[in-house]
């Protein structure tokens, strides 16, 4: 009996994290077009709800109705998979996330180590979607979402490297905690920087969306997709997008903590710090979207592999030297 | 407990399964996607048994980066839609016999390997390292291979660099007529390089050395 009501307390927590991510995700949707919108001096979507809030909620619910399409020459099994792989991995990773002290649903030694994974093995969903379709606008941009995913995971990670080296854990809390004093934001800047180049990359974004560019490759490989189908791939993808912004946030703007510790800014809870910077990271996201213009895919590849990964591999060897030197090294 | 070795057979059955998919699998680019399922459910018995940061390094390593190699190889060949004639051809192939000494070679070693705990019980009893299980895998793992094991770390690392040249050293070649970008001088042209002013004279025409 004890089990069960543990298996139903669990349950119960799961779903408390996960419709708030749901939720959300369907807000930041209407957020990016109504950030874009601005940028270019339109309404954005306006209509439904205050705001045009309840935007895609609209559109999600048009394409519950809408017919699912199954191209004949696909492979049916890997072509319906696909989606919900996309989905999942987008939705799993938010199970280490540390909302505050406490709230955490699994708080795991390897939490890093676990998101870079999760991550990492988002580039299935688009590969097999692609190959699925069996079609050649889908297979070219499942192909550079394959190279390009792997290119910028390997700064990522390096960049992990950097912030590991001054935390001395792998726990996600551990990491926010070490943050007490100093976000890691000012002594890594510029691994900052270049993080958040590379989750663009890493999450298809502009200017880095070649895998879906409109112009060559139709919808890339979404093409062959319709209906509800699509819209899991089009939520996992903005979930994809939070949740770099979430790791973000925790590897350098201090997860929840409050930016400075006195008065008026300690008593806002922890997890309206996290979801705070988690917006200030997105509208970037959003900007950058309104303004900056697509790469080339050479180009994409060399600032990946010749200027990135070298950069971030000197940033290493200087970070540790430093702690080294003031015998700053954490865990002695 | 009884709940622990249920989830331990269901990922040991999936592994098993999915590893005897991968070879009689038609489809190539099935076969890699079982391939994938089956690290997965490896990487998911090491963090079973505790070994956290194994299971994470599979899952980065083999699943996040060489498998997704694998199929891009795989469809990049575009065997991907042709079945795999192998099994079904009815002539003599040329790969059996070869095929047939790998295997008969891994098949006994094998049986060495698995051979060994029965005939030296002692071995399973010995280890290596002293363990100290107050630190977490991670910090365990890290403090023996880089102190302790640090000669074989290196030594690995070199080879793996020389794996690395070797295979890029084999893969290049240089082409011939390829525009190559260079940013230094297309930012450091200005207008006197780009453009030049000239008087043509009525039906004469202007020579452009180009």
């Amino acid at each position: 009996m004890a089990e069960l009501f543990i298996f139903f307390e669990q349950i119960y927590r799961i779903l408390f994290l996960l419709i708030p991510v749901l939720v959300s995700v369907a807000m930041i949707v209407w957020l990016d077009r109504r950030v874009w919108a601005f940028v270019q001096k339109r309404r954005g979507p306006n209509v439904v709800g205050p705001f045009g809030l309840f935007q895609t909620l609209a559109d999600a619910l048009k394409y519950i109705f809408k017919e699912i399409i199954i191209p004949a020459s696909s492979n049916k099994v890997i072509f319906i998979l696909a989606p919900i792989v996309t989905m999942t991995l987008a939705l799993i990773a938010w199970a280490v996330i540390p909302f505050s002290e406490t709230f955490v649903l699994a708080d795991i030694n390897v939490g890093i180590l676990y998101l870079f994974a999760v991550s990492s093995l988002g580039v299935y969903g688009i590969i097999m979607g692609g190959w699925a379709s069996n079609s050649k606008y889908p297979f070219l941009g499942a192909i550079r979402s394959a190279a390009q995913m792997v290119s910028y995971e390997v700064s990522i990670g390096v960049i992990i490297i950097n912030v590991l080296l001054c935390v001395g854990s792998l726990n996600l809390s551990d990491i926010v905690l070490a943050q007490k004093d100093l976000w890691f934001v000012i002594p890594l800047f510029p691994m900052f920087i270049i993080f958040f180049i590379s989750a663009l990359a890493e999450t298809n974004r502009p200017p880095f969306d070649l895998p879906e560019a409109e112009a060559e490759l139709v919808a890339g490989y979404q093409t062959e997709y319709s209906g509800m189908m699509y819209a899991m791939f089009w939520l996992g993808e903005y979930a994809n997008i939070l949740l770099m912004c979430a790791m973000g946030s925790i590897l350098f703007l201090g997860g929840w903590l409050s930016p400075i510790d006195l008065f008026p800014f300690n008593v806002i809870p922890a997890p309206i710090w996290l979801i705070l910077k988690i917006l200030f990271l997105f509208i970037l996201f959003a900007l950058i979207k309104a303004i900056v213009p697509r790469y080339r895919y050479d180009q994409l590849m060399k600032l990946g592999w010749k200027i990135f990964l070298p950069f971030s591999l000197i940033y290493v060897v200087l970070t540790a030297s430093f702690l080294m030197y003031f015998d700053l090294l954490p865990g002695n | 407990m009884i709940a622990h070795a249920i989830v331990f057979y269901i990922f040991s059955l999936i592994a098993i399964v999915s590893a005897i998919m991968v070879t009689v699998s038609k489809n190539t680019v099935n076969s890699v996607f079982f391939l994938i399922l089956d690290f997965i459910s490896i990487s998911c018995l090491f963090i079973m048994i505790g070994a956290e940061f194994l299971g994470m390094i599979m899952l980065i390593v083999y699943v996040g980066a060489v498998a997704v190699l694998f199929l891009f190889v795989v469809m990049m060949l575009n065997v991907a839609q042709q079945k795999n004639e192998w099994f079904n051809s009815s002539g003599r192939s040329s790969h059996i016999p070869v095929g047939l000494l790998v295997s008969i070679i891994i098949f006994f070693e094998l049986i060495i390997v698995i051979g060994g705990w029965k005939y030296k019980p002692e071995l399973l009893d010995s280890i290596a390292i002293e363990i100290n299980t107050d630190l977490t895998n991670t910090q365990s793992l890290g403090s023996v291979i880089y102190t302790d094991y640090i000669h074989l770390f290196q030594l690995s690392g070199m080879v793996l660099l020389v794996a690395m040249i070797g295979a890029i050293v084999l893969t290049f070649r240089q082409r011939s007529g390829v525009k190559r970008q260079s940013y230094f001088k297309q930012i450091s042209r200005d207008r006197k390089d780009g453009i030049e002013l000239v008087d043509v004279e009525n039906n004469k025409g202007v020579k452009i050395d180009a």
